[in-house]
């Protein structure tokens, strides 16, 4: 190879001017055959000590059930070592699974049209304070307070380079966005976007009221829904029928791993009116030269690499495998499964949340309907009581002093269809041990 | 070996009530749960049987082609072999379910590996510190203008908001630019397909915030004078950016950061062998030069030796006897750029992939990733034209400038009519300064003999395009579905099925 390209080594080929040539060795991990690679990560799942744990964590990262067909599919080498479907030819079933994916999102939204992913709920919801600013010529952003803190804190990051303002609006004592303040926010006529939640941080169904939705609307400002928990969908209220234009989630609850916080996928979906404003890749249904039905990229002017700075968003790589491994996932659920699913988390969550508040000192923190989480104020501070359980083996929930400072004695507990009533009951046991009353106050 | 072409139904036109699958118990009405008004009408959603799913997408992956399935020579885009390891290691329980909101002191392996992943980037790119923040190329690109943005108004720089980029670059390049608010400045390339400094120096100054580059370009050419490219950018008050799209032309040879960059990122989907899945998920670490630490998005993982001191001492280190912690305190931080802290699943993979390699491994990946590329340069430079005909890195670019004078075929024909004979096509009409441009990556993970045949079959496209253009004209034939109608996909948009019931004429 070297004689036919007309050089003596390889090191010829790669030879660069010494004023770049290496300052220092590089060091990187030793070299390890696979076996070795194998007991390597075995090490590394032994320290990762939450596996031998009760978890009741959620909080935008939720464990449910995968049926393993999911991965069984998922992970043929087709559509595993595929590249961005550009040559249409050869990527119909990637590319008819992308429109099924778009399908099931607008169908579970309630809107018209969906992406093909973008790389998480946080991000969605950056990209979709984006459409709506392009869509008003506005900058000014309003954010329920009960939206996910680390979407708020995403939000604010993209905010930094678009020179946005973003203002929050509080959350009333049920744990619902308190909308009494958006009359005011919006007199100016100056909002593109009022953002809520639902279910949201708190677990609370939290759908903008009508009448609020339509103020938004009056002062043509666009409601923007997030859905951080998509497995809801099944059972909700649509974001649409409650008002938003645009729907911003997190899908990662179908089918897909927490993996530690990812890859997880990122959803929109937009009514047809914000069609040309959405970011990232579409895929759209036409037909070949001898009139067969096919699927191809589409609206490709709104992209980076048509349309370079001129783009709406700069987004090139997505989340497609995992979106792929959502529509395995709610095809093979059906409506009959998600809807068994969503009731199964609606349940579980009830049941852990009247046993927890059943304990002397634990105590709802608020009243609204929830999903499969909720808040539960209890004695002393959430941080104390969460380090006391972690000595049982129970992760019991989000510390939300963490996020919020005023809720430093609340903890954000969550139950799915995963949530036995074993452990439950174990939970509540270790609940009632803890020894936390007396050293929350020292 | 042809593709499937036979329609399949979608999935919502297939599924039948009553064919449920028993995956849960039964749960109870929704209704007795929540109030009727919280709830939606229906769901309108299809069941299918197991069986009937499993067929339905078993069918699809017939008709999609991947790195599994063939040769897949994307330039830009390094398709080379995903090793399975790679997903078993990511798929061990105890890390693919451990919830991002795990205490620090139960999560210790998950920490440790990107610990280590964080170093081995760092002393493989001559850079200061990584964060594994970012999801992908393109939003690691943000996160370094944010960073630049941050670090130029610390210093009462806010006027910097120029970002020069070459016009070889990447979309992503200017439109990531756009996103921070950065007027782009484009950098017309020499005639040898380089930035040239000299005319570089002539339009940076005090507005100057950042240069955008890759390196090699994406004609694949190194850029040889790219220490005076970075002095010139450091003179005039800017920083200099190394997107690391081509980062597998160089590993173990040179470093961005010897080059004189002060940020850059990885695909890590790209350089690392982490399958990208037909689109993603990808990931995205940004590293920084010692000045811009302070500015890297959170969290960063810091490490502990067993008296509690900082072990973040440059170096490989074995990771077993630290413990580490997730550190969100940064107050000079751009913030967050995503919902959890990286895309875990991959960092795995790609950790995994240095292990496979380690150093002298991972410097072999890159020259052999050089030699292919030469080698089906000089196999086919006699029949179509290399603009650049010279050695170059890991891919290079040909382009069907005269085979389109003499004959009416495209680079979008050739890579149609490769596609019939098995192979992917080349990305092709990239980078936009080459007209008729194929910019072919063969990466090293493929043997002499697949070259020998992509070549043979290159060389047999361009025979028959001279022979008898029509032949090549109307491919593929053998594939799917032959040449979309892609007019009609963007002026009738018909981005979803419909149910049947609520169709709109």
């Amino acid at each position: 190879m070297l004689a036919a390209i007309g050089v003596e080594s390889l090191d010829e080929l790669v030879r660069v001017p010494d004023a770049v040539a290496l300052r220092a060795p590089v060091e990187v991990t030793p070299q390890l055959s696979e076996i070795e690679i194998a007991e390597r990560f075995r090490r590394f799942a032994d320290r990762t000590t939450a596996a031998g744990y009760d978890a009741f964590l959620g909080a935008g990262a939720y464990r449910h059930y995968v049926p393993p067909v999911v991965g069984a599919i998922a992970m043929r080498g087709e559509f595993l070592t595929a590249y961005t479907p550009y040559q249409a030819e050869v990527s119909q079933g990637y590319l008819q699974a992308i429109y099924e994916w778009q399908t099931y999102v607008a169908l579970l939204t309630g809107l018209d049209v969906a992406n093909a992913s973008v790389y998480d709920g946080a991000t969605a919801l950056a990209e979709a304070a984006i459409m709506a600013v392009n869509a008003t010529g506005r900058k000014r952003i309003l954010v329920s307070r009960a939206v996910h803190p680390n979407y708020r804190a995403v939000l604010r990051t993209y905010a930094e380079g678009l020179e946005l303002d973003v203002e929050e609006l509080p959350y009333g004592p049920d744990g619902r966005t308190d909308v009494s303040a958006l009359d005011e926010a919006l007199a100016a006529n100056d909002v593109a976007a009022v953002v809520v939640q639902s279910p949201n941080f708190f677990g609370a169904i939290d759908a903008l009221p009508a009448a609020a939705a339509q103020r938004a609307k009056a002062a043509k400002a666009i409601v923007i829904g997030v859905v951080a928990e998509a497995l809801s969908l099944a059972a909700l209220a649509t974001p649409a029928s409650w008002g938003a234009e645009i729907c911003a989630g997190e899908a990662q609850s179908f089918g897909n791993a927490v993996a530690y916080g990812g890859p997880h996928v990122g959803f929109i979906a937009a009514t047809e009116a914000h069609l040309r404003r959405i970011p990232g890749r579409l895929v759209g249904k036409s037909v070949d030269g001898s009139g067969r039905s096919a699927y191809v990229l589409t609206l490709q002017a709104r992209e980076q690499h048509i349309r370079r700075e001129k783009a709406t968003s700069n987004i090139c790589t997505n989340q497609a495998h995992c979106a792929l491994c959502a529509t395995i996932y709610l095809a093979a659920m059906g409506k009959s499964g998600l809807r068994d699913c969503a009731a199964l988390n609606v349940a579980r969550a009830s049941e852990l949340r009247a046993k927890v508040v059943a304990l002397d000192g634990f105590v709802a923190k608020f009243d609204a309907p929830v999903f499969n989480e909720f808040v539960v104020r209890v004695p002393g501070r959430g941080a104390d009581v969460l380090r006391a359980l972690e000595r049982k083996k129970i992760l019991g929930g989000l510390d939300l002093g963490r996020f919020y400072p005023e809720l430093d004695d609340c903890i954000l507990m969550t139950a799915t269809e995963l949530t036995t009533s074993a452990q439950i009951d174990r939970f509540a046991d270790a609940l009632a041990e803890i020894p936390v009353r007396a050293a929350a106050h020292v | 070996m042809p593709l499937p072409t036979s329609d399949t139904p979608l999935i919502f036109e297939t599924g039948r009530d009553g064919r449920a699958n028993r995956y849960l118990p039964e749960g109870p009405p929704l209704e007795t749960l929540l109030p009727r008004g919280d709830l939606r009408d229906e769901l309108p959603l299809p069941d299918n049987s197991e069986l009937d799913v499993v067929r339905h997408f078993t069918r699809l992956s017939h008709k999609t082609f991947g790195i599994d399935t063939g040769f897949y020579p994307l330039g830009s885009c390094t398709m080379k072999y995903n090793p399975r390891i790679n997903d078993a290691s990511a798929n061990v329980p105890a890390l693919r379910d451990l919830h991002p909101f795990a205490p620090d002191a139960t999560a210790q392996g998950a920490l440790a590996v990107m610990w280590e992943l964080e170093r081995a980037l760092a002393s493989l790119f001559g850079m200061a510190a990584f964060s594994l923040n970012p999801a992908a190329g393109a939003h690691a690109e943000l996160t370094a203008l944010l960073i630049a943005k941050a670090y130029f108004r610390a210093r009462g720089e806010a006027q910097r908001n120029v970002v020069v980029v070459p016009d070889t670059a990447h979309g992503t390049n200017p439109a990531s630019a756009a996103m921070v608010g950065f007027k782009v400045l484009s950098l017309k390339s020499d005639a040898r397909g380089r930035v040239d400094p000299d005319e570089l120096r002539k339009v940076v100054g005090p507005e100057t915030a950042v240069c955008m580059m890759t390196n090699p370009n994406t004609l694949g050419l190194f850029e040889p004078r790219i220490h005076e490219v970075s002095d010139v950018v450091h003179e005039a008050g800017g920083l200099m950016y190394y997107d690391g799209a081509n980062a597998n032309a160089l590993m173990g040879n040179t470093r961005p950061g010897d080059m004189g960059f002060d940020l850059m990122h990885l695909n890590l989907h790209k350089t690392f062998s982490i399958p990208h899945g037909g689109g993603g998920a990808g990931a995205g670490p940004v590293g920084v030069a010692a000045h811009l630490v302070d500015y890297l998005p959170t969290p960063i993982v810091r490490a502990f030796d067993a008296d509690g001191r900082d072990a973040d001492a440059p170096g490989w280190r074995e990771s077993a006897d630290l413990t580490f912690a997730l550190d969100f305190e940064r107050p000079k931080s751009v913030g967050t750029m995503r919902s959890f802290w990286s895309n875990f699943a991959h960092m795995v993979r790609a950790l995994a992939y240095c292990y496979a390699n380690g150093a002298d491994g991972l410097e072999r990946v890159s020259k052999l990733a050089v030699l292919n590329a030469n080698y089906v340069r000089c196999a086919i430079r006699d029949v179509v034209d290399v603009p650049y005909d010279e050695i170059n890195r890991h891919e290079f670019v040909a382009s069907a400038q005269s085979l389109k004078r003499e004959t009416g075929v495209r680079a979008l024909d050739l890579a149609k009519a490769l596609l019939d004979r098995g192979y992917h096509a080349p990305t092709v009409y990239f980078p936009l300064i080459v007209p008729e441009c194929l910019m072919i990556e063969p990466t090293e993970t493929e043997s002499k003999e697949t070259l020998d045949g992509f070549v043979a079959a290159f060389r047999e496209i361009v025979e028959a395009a001279k022979r008898d253009p029509e032949s090549v004209l109307r491919t593929p034939v053998d594939t799917p579905v032959g040449r979309i109608d892609e007019t009609r996909a963007a002026r009738q948009p018909d981005l979803r099925w419909r149910p049947a019931a609520t169709a709109t004429t």
